[in-house]
C-alpha cells in the first residue's frame, strides 16, 4: 500500500524531511515500525516512538489501509 | 493572541463540568490572562504553574530552545488531559497555553492555571496536567548550544 508518512522533531531528521509517500508491504501499525526500523536504523536509538493516525495514537493491532496518512511520533518533550 | 497556529476550545459541553481553555502559540504567551480566566466564583484556589526555558542543561550552555507541535493532535490530548482533570478533581476553571517556536532564556514556555473549590485539589490537577503534558502531547524541544543542538529526550 501507500502511506504518507509524516514526522516531527528527531523523527524528521531520520527520515530527512517531513513529509514522504512511501509504498510499503504493511497491513498493521506494528508491521509499519519494524518497515521504519529495518529502512531507518536510527529510529533503533530512540527511548522509543509511536505512530498516530486520525490524530490519535494508535497500538501495533491497528490496520492501515491505502492511503493512509500516519505522523511518526518520537518522544514528545514539551512543557 | 492571532496565529494560524492559534487553537481555542470553550466547548459548550464542558460548561456544565467546568470551563476549558487551550491555545497553542507561536508569540508570547499571557500570564495574567491565564490568571484571569480560572477567576471562578465557586472556586476558593486557584495554581498557576509558568514553565521557563533554563539557561543550561547539565551544566551545558543553552543558548534558545526550539519547540514544534503537531498541533490538531496536541490539542486533542490537551483536552483529554484537561476532560481528566475536571473529572477527577471538580476542577472550576483550566486554561493550558504553550508556545512553540523559536524562545530565548527566560521566555515562557508553558502555563497552565486551575481553580477549584478548595486548595489541595489545585494543585494536584495543576501537577497532573503539567506532568501528563510532558508525557503523551505531541510537542518537542530542541535545545541549542554554542556548538550544536539536541532533541530534547529522544535517545536514552
Amino acid at each position: 500500500m501507500t502511506l504518507t508518512i509524516v514526522s516531527y522533531g528527531i523523527a524528521r531528521d531520520i527520515l530527512g524531511g517531513a513529509e514522504m509517500s512511501w509504498q510499503v508491504e504493511v497491513s498493521t501499525i506494528g508491521d509499519l515500525k519494524q518497515a521504519l526500523v529495518v529502512r531507518y536504523p536510527d529510529f533503533k536509538k530512540l527511548v522509543k516512538f509511536s505512530l498516530a493516525v486520525d490524530e490519535a495514537y494508535q497500538d501495533d493491532a491497528f490496520e492501515l489501509k491505502d492511503g493512509d496518512e500516519v505522523v511518526v511520533i518520537p518522544p514528545v518533550s514539551g512543557g | 493572541m492571532k496565529s494560524s497556529l492559534f487553537l481555542r476550545l470553550v466547548g459548550d459541553e464542558i460548561w456544565e463540568m467546568g470551563r476549558i481553555e487551550i491555545c497553542i502559540v507561536d508569540e508570547p504567551l499571557d500570564v495574567a490572562h491565564c490568571r484571569r480566566y480560572v477567576d471562578d466564583p465557586s472556586a476558593g484556589g486557584q495554581v498557576v504553574f509558568v514553565g521557563t526555558v533554563r539557561n543550561q542543561t547539565k551544566g551545558k550552555e543553552v543558548i534558545r530552545l526550539e519547540f514544534e507541535s503537531y498541533v490538531p493532535m496536541a490539542f486533542k490530548e490537551l483536552r483529554r488531559i484537561a476532560d481528566t482533570a475536571v473529572e477527577r478533581w471538580d476542577v472550576s476553571a483550566i486554561v493550558i497555553h504553550h508556545r512553540i517556536g523559536v524562545l530565548d532564556i527566560g521566555d515562557i514556555a508553558v502555563v497552565i492555571a486551575v481553580s477549584t473549590p478548595h486548595r489541595d485539589r489545585a494543585f494536584v490537577a495543576c501537577r497532573y496536567i503539567i506532568d501528563m503534558l510532558k508525557q503523551t502531547v505531541p510537542i518537542w524541544k530542541k535545545e541549542v548550544f554554542k556548538d550544536g543542538a539536541v532533541w530534547v529526550a529522544a535517545h536514552p
